[in-house]
């Protein structure tokens, strides 16, 4: 792979992964904790909204990301390793 | 039949389940003893690192703990699922790609020297124990109460059961049976967890019934409204509002994360898989199966404290149920008729509350309270077996791979014989699980607390000496061992000062920034960053070769420069 093409593919992945890790912050640390309070005053069925998001709904997003991240992840991956000529043993075990 | 035969029965069951996979799957060769040949499938690994993962802590004491916490009981619930986002995008790919055997290997060749590899050793070597012992601990309540044998018997039979199958598998066995320790403990939390939930709401999905109205049986009205309604009539914090202030919730919660993205018996589980794409599948499937638990756990800690109440407050003692009574035989409930009218006030105000229950028995008590069938109470001895012996058997390895292949081997024995080494690897194992045994039997605290200085431990020492290993190139020797020393010194002694030498201090106007000792280690986290970055600046920049293998590590999948 050239040099400029391990560049700009760290790059996107930088840029991924900051992305991500931003909307983990907002819904963890800002609409779980920083922001309880105030999301409280919404209420849906029996939960406070704020409530809700710190002990559960936090949890559905931090699983949302990670999917998101191995497919993004497994794109990127094929872009670039079809652009470099150089091999790659995937001997990728597909878990059943 | 009785729960003590069931129990029996259960426990019985699923231990010779982990033996016939150890024998199964003995290990031959170092690397199958160090990492499960490296051929572990990502939904295999998911399963193992969710087993691996939650440990007697999650499992038996974290609803207990949300459910006397209320809302403040969410740092245990984001923090501890938060860190897998850390872990899957800042570290699994990477040190997968790395492919070594072992955090301090990383920590070694990334940094080029000995010391850090060594400092990288004793960290591993401490946190696990730390942890470990918290394991043993809950492996030894759960025997005392169900099978009724003595807290030290307890003990020793985990002991027993993690030694066999850890030395004569390694890795690979630890693996496999990881994966049918998750399938008991993962069917023993949901179904007292859904039945609680059809008989207090109508709703089979706890995670729904959590926001459901109850039953006429139960009072009708939301569950949280009623629960709230009950906690303000006795003189307790609203459960769905916070007591603790911002800053301390959101600084244990960032060290939880962190610590769980640094657990050297977590990472170490990504360096099974064949390919880096699998070490990040296998992080998304860990997580899934962790959430299954983690969202039911704060259903079942509102169900379990609404039910306590409903039973227990202003009832006649003489009419007490029988695991009433059986808990107040292990001292973990105690009733003291403070104005001798025979009737339990369970209040929020010490004066005049006339009982205690331990935090941590309540997920084992719930089945009880709610009156569930022998079985299900059973299930959930069997269960919680599972989740305290698979979180030690990880824990057990590290300790062994530390001692073996980076202390003998990579530092002092260089020309130590694959056999030898693999000799040596099973000998850490027996002593590590002598040691552990002891202070499983004579620790300080309770389980959730021992655990959480490891978490502050790891957080602050090891996430991130290999965050910039992998992202910042100039990063070099100097850098990361001062951070690490630093970080790891800073956050030990907080620890030990507020909770050994002076835990009389430990409370609120004494911690430095309203942190406590358990958010701690996140400030120990941003000190090593800060003196990593500072040091390494003044400092020569690493060797052309290290700064190659940075940039091999950040290559698109298998790919190695040439």
């Amino acid at each position: 792979m050239s040099d400029s093409s391990a560049h700009s593919y760290w790059k996107a992945n930088i840029r991924l992964v900051l992305s991500l890790l931003s909307i983990w912050f907002f819904i963890s640390f800002g609409c779980g904790i920083l922001f309880v309070d105030a999301l409280d005053t919404i209420r849906f069925g029996g939960f406070k909204l704020g409530f809700w998001i710190a002990q559960q709904g936090s949890i559905f997003v931090f699983v949302a990301l990670i999917l998101i991240y191995i497919r993004a992840m497994d794109k990127l991956d094929a872009k670039y390793t079809l652009e470099s000529s150089s091999k790659s043993d995937e001997a990728s075990q597909e878990g059943s | 039949m009785t729960v003590q035969t069931w129990t029996y029965i259960f426990v019985a069951l699923s231990f010779s389940l982990y033996i016939g996979i150890a024998i199964w799957s003995r290990a031959g060769s170092t690397k199958e003893f160090y990492v499960a040949g490296g051929g572990v499938p990502p939904l295999a690994n998911g399963m193992a690192t969710a087993a691996d993962w939650m440990s007697a802590a999650s499992f038996i004491s974290m609803a207990g703990l949300i459910s006397f916490l209320g809302r403040d009981g969410t740092f245990y619930l984001m923090g501890w699922t938060g860190g897998y986002v850390l872990l899957a995008l800042l570290l699994a790919p990477y040190l997968r790609k790395f492919g070594k055997f072992t955090v301090p290997d990383f920590i070694g060749d990334r940094y080029y020297s000995q010391t850090a590899r060594l400092i990288a050793v004793f960290c591993a070597i401490s946190v696990s124990f730390v942890y470990v012992c918290g394991q043993m601990q809950g492996a030894g309540i759960v025997f005392s109460r169900f099978l009724e044998v003595d807290f030290t018997t307890g003990v020793l039979i985990g002991m027993g059961i993690v030694f066999f199958y850890a030395v004569l598998g390694g890795m690979k066995g630890i693996t496999y049976t990881q994966v049918a320790q998750y399938c008991v403990l993962i069917f023993a939390f949901m179904v007292p967890a859904i039945f609680i939930s059809i008989m207090m709401t109508g709703q089979p999905v706890p995670q729904i019934g959590f926001g459901s109205e109850l039953t006429e049986a139960y009072g009708g009205g939301y569950l949280l409204d009623r629960l709230d309604g009950l906690s303000e009539q006795l003189g307790f914090a609203t459960y769905t509002e916070g007591q603790r202030s911002t800053q301390d919730v959101f600084f244990i919660t960032a060290a939880l994360m962190f610590g769980t993205a640094g657990l050297p018996h977590v990472i170490i589980r990504f360096f099974t898989v064949p390919n880096v794409r699998d070490a990040r599948k296998s992080a998304g499937y860990a997580l899934v199966f962790i959430a299954i638990l983690y969202t039911t756990a704060p259903a079942v800690a509102a169900f379990a404290r609404t039910n306590l109440i409903n039973t227990v407050s202003n009832a006649e003692y003489a009419a007490v149920p029988e695991w009433f009574t059986k808990w107040e035989d292990t001292g973990l409930i105690t009733f003291d008729d403070k104005n001798n009218d025979g009737i339990i006030q369970y209040v929020g105000d010490p004066e005049t509350n006339e009982l205690n229950v331990n935090r941590d028995i309540m997920v084992l008590a719930n089945p009880e309270i709610a009156e569930l069938p022998a079985w299900v109470v059973a299930l959930v001895v069997a269960g919680a077996l599972a989740a305290a012996l698979s979180t030690a058997a990880g824990l057990l390895l590290v300790i062994s791979t530390s001692v073996a292949h980076d202390m003998l081997k990579r530092t002092f024995m260089p020309n130590i014989s694959e056999k030898r080494e693999l000799a040596y690897a099973r000998i850490s194992i027996f002593v590590a699980v002598l040691i552990s045994g002891y202070y499983g039997i004579n620790a300080p605290a309770y389980v959730a607390q021992v655990v959480a200085f490891a978490f502050g431990l790891a957080a602050a020492s090891f996430f991130p000496a290999i965050v910039l290993g992998i992202f910042q190139k100039r990063m070099n020797k100097e850098g990361a061992i001062a951070g690490m020393v630093v970080g790891f010194t800073f956050t030990a002694a907080y620890i030990i000062y507020f909770k050994i030498i002076n835990p009389a201090a430990d409370s609120a106007e004494n911690w430095l920034f309203g942190i406590s000792p358990e958010g701690i280690g996140s400030l120990g986290t941003v000190a090593n960053l800060v003196v990593a970055m500072v040091v390494a600046r003044f400092t020569p920049e690493p060797p052309a070769e290290v700064q190659k293998i940075v940039e091999n590590i950040r290559l698109p999948g298998e790919a190695i420069a040439r």
